[in-house]
């Protein structure tokens, strides 16, 4: 009795899960797939009809089922054909897998979002859309529904879907892809021709707001607190420290990793240790571990006493960091991930599709820079930003983006 | 000795504060598990409760109530908290389905449910951040006695003495008043309690309700003074943690609140020590590792026999032997 009750019980559960993980494929596809209407029939009906707003650009085979034919490559150099004579977008088609995060997350998959929203109204008869990702086993099922669909080029929002995106741009040579905030190579190191991998300058930025750190502390300490440790995040805590130092040596740096972005406790704690030592002015790259950082930085303005917190990714004063009289964010680093997708769209869109390159946006093109809310900064230290800027633009100071990298600038600024 | 003090001033105030969702929510389950429902659904419990005090405190900002926002806020969560509760206590209780299984999908559920609500209510993946906060007060006098003074009373948010108040409180009502007896009777005999005219279905539910109620509490606490928005992982195992400090502490309030204090004691000495002067020595690995490794020494070592209430996860028909 008891055991065929627990054989009962563990299949229920077993069957629960299924069923639930199930649902929510389903429902990924459902909801996500506004535009692609055209595209389920198409993989029914076989490949001699095509709906006509799907891509218009004159190619008659459509890329639905038979990614490795040889016609494939004829239908896509149509797409792009088409995209150039008539200079809307007509026929071309730009969409995006975000992260679990997805398109309202106000961080950089937001972010990318915007850059397409932005292209499609630029270009109205372009086709763009997203999928979101519900997990990480999403990712690749998702990128592999876009490159079914034919789309020109299909973005991969995060480096967490590295391995995904090659795997799909190896199998689907004949289309576009493009991965923001990692570099990806095929196994051999060698770049994938028909892949492009959009990076920031994020050790630029955090130079900037680290000089703004150093010009503003009080208490001549600051604090960085990452999410996990990683060579992403270092490149955002060597250009911090390398910032504060260029400004003042003096100034000592507490830094600490949370190990985790979405822990606002944990993020919580290390700023009220940091605090409580004598820091001023806390920078955070930690996604929602900074949550907790902002709670802490609030609770103590609250109290009585003076210290700043310093946003990430976006104009993070926008949203977060208001307490009765202001503003506890100093500035953010912005990350313009909009401005990367955009223009990779438009250069695709063009034929001019940088694959196999590693793109790099930095303060030269706008890719990274400070927050447009400034109220919280003084005219001396963006004046001394501005001059900074043109320095880093210029090659005169060569902003670290790793350990290594930051011990050695040490020694020169010294 | 100074550096020693330095250390446990900033810790210890750290500890208490994330040790106060942890008590709440643990002395819920101690009310569900007590009268016999397994409530793995904490968790659940926990982030209705996180997204109902966020809501609820968003609503009566803009009602006008000022700075006592946060605490109607917690209230609403309390009242969201036992409603949603009372879908574990329908089907374990009067369906006598598999109260593991209800617990399970109450989880998944109030997940799904809060991120969808988010996303209709708030056109996004969070919701806004509250305005009005609660925030640490020093409590007069109390935080003026040396050495304990600035430890115990003078960084803390109020919600934590609440927490400790609600547990003196649940001792008394679980040990100490004739309903605690009853519910603890249905927890370890039920039939034997149906004998003495104790209507053991109802006790249930009220069991069940009160975990709700609390769990929910203990969410909103959590979201209000750390998160200070509701996202989808605003509430990640806290729930599960305040079940194992419930196991932990041997389904006894004050039980339950030092294993609650222990947990957050190891998590901010985790997070805590290397900024700290004397310790940054230490590799950080090993103190990311802390919680862990005490909480297994704790368990095996100190603990001993953790018995249940003997009705536990045991569906009551009236009149089965």
């Amino acid at each position: 009795m008891k055991k065929s009750k627990m054989v009962l019980l563990s299949s229920v559960l077993a069957s629960g899960m299924l069923l639930a993980a199930c649902g929510d494929g389903n429902n990924e596809g459902n909801t996500t797939e506004v535009n692609n209407n055209g595209g389920g029939e198409n993989n029914a009906a076989g490949n001699e009809e095509e709906p006509a707003e799907n891509n218009a650009g004159g190619n008659e085979e459509e890329p639905a089922e038979d990614n490795e034919g040889g016609e494939n490559e004829a239908g896509n150099e149509g797409n792009n054909g088409g995209g150039e004579a008539s200079g809307d977008g007509e026929g071309f088609s730009s969409k995006m897998v975000t992260d679990v995060g997805g398109v309202d997350d106000r961080s950089f998959n937001e972010s990318a979002w915007a850059g397409l929203t932005q292209f499609g109204e630029d270009y109205p008869a372009a086709d763009v859309d997203y999928i979101q990702s519900g997990s990480a086993a999403d990712y690749l099922p998702n990128l592999q529904q876009l490159a079914r669909e034919g789309v020109d080029i299909t973005f991969a929002i995060g480096f967490l879907m590295a391995d995904d995106i090659r795997e799909v741009a190896q199998q689907n040579p004949d289309q576009s892809f493009a991965i923001v905030d990692e570099v990806v190579t095929d196994d051999d190191g060698n770049p994938i021709d028909n892949l492009a991998s959009l990076t920031f300058a994020e050790h630029e930025g955090s130079f900037l707001v680290g000089a703004i750190a150093a010009m503003h502390t009080e208490t001549n300490e600051v604090g960085f607190i990452g999410g996990v440790e990683s060579e992403l995040i270092k490149k955002f805590e060597s250009g911090f420290k390398a910032g504060v130092e260029f400004v003042d040596p003096e100034i000592e740096i507490a830094t600490q990793y949370a190990q985790d972005f979405n822990d606002a406790a944990t993020g919580q704690n290390i700023a009220d240790t940091m605090y409580s030592n004598g820091a001023d002015i806390i920078y955070h790259a930690a996604g929602g571990t900074g949550n907790g950082l902002f709670t802490e930085a609030i609770d103590r303005n609250e109290s009585g006493e003076t210290v700043w917190a310093i946003g990430v990714d976006q104009d993070q004063a926008l949203t977060e960091g208001d307490w009765s009289d202001g503003n506890v964010i100093l500035t953010s680093m912005v990350k313009r991930v909009d401005q990367a997708v955009y223009t990779v769209s438009e250069e695709t869109m063009n034929g001019n599709f940088p694959g196999g390159e590693n793109l790099v946006f930095s303060l030269e093109d706008d890719g990274v820079g400070i927050a447009e809310t400034q109220d919280n900064v003084s005219q001396e230290a963006l004046d001394a930003v501005a001059e900074y800027e043109q320095m880093i633009i210029d090659g005169e100071i060569e902003v670290p983006q790793t350990d290594e990298e930051y011990e050695s600038f040490d020694a020169t600024a010294e | 000795m100074d550096v020693l003090y330095q250390i446990l001033v900033t810790i210890v105030p750290a500890a208490l504060i994330a040790a106060a969702p942890l008590m709440l929510t643990a002395m819920g389950g101690l009310f569900s598990e007590r009268s016999g429902v397994v409530n793995i659904g904490l968790e659940g419990l926990m982030v209705m409760g996180a997204f109902g005090g966020i809501v609820g405190t968003l609503m009566f900002e803009s009602f006008g109530f000022g700075a006592a926002s946060p605490w109607f806020g917690i209230l609403f969560a309390v009242v969201i908290g036992a409603i949603f509760s009372l879908i574990h206590a329908v089907v374990s209780i009067s369906f006598r389905g598999d109260q593991i299984v209800s617990g399970v999908a109450l989880n998944f559920l109030a997940l799904g449910l809060t991120v969808f609500l988010t996303r209709e209510i708030f056109d996004r993946g969070q919701t806004d951040t509250i305005s009005e906060r609660l925030f640490r007060t020093p409590i007069p006098i109390l935080s003026d006695i040396p050495i304990i003074g600035p430890m115990l009373f003078d960084r803390v948010y109020a919600t934590t003495y609440v927490a400790i108040l609600i547990v003196v409180i649940v001792w008394f009502v679980v040990f100490k008043t004739p309903f605690g007896l009853r519910l603890r009777s249905v927890g370890e005999h039920p039939m034997a309690a149906d004998t003495m005219g104790i209507k053991v279905l109802r006790t249930r539910y009220i069991g069940v309700m009160m975990s709700g109620a609390l769990g929910g509490a203990g969410g909103a606490v959590y979201a209000i003074t750390i998160a200070g928005n509701f996202a989808g992982g605003t509430i990640v195992g806290q729930g599960f943690m305040a079940l194992a400090a419930l196991i932990f502490g041997k389904w006894t309030p004050f039980g339950a609140m030092g294993a609650a204090i222990f947990f957050g004691l190891a998590m901010a000495l985790s997070t805590s020590a290397q900024q700290l002067p004397g310790l940054s020595a230490i590799p950080q690995i090993w103190f990311l590792i802390l919680p862990y490794v005490l909480t297994i020494f704790a368990l095996a070592g100190f603990v001993g026999k953790a018995e249940p209430p003997k009705a536990l996860n045991q569906p009551y028909t009236k009149g089965s032997r």
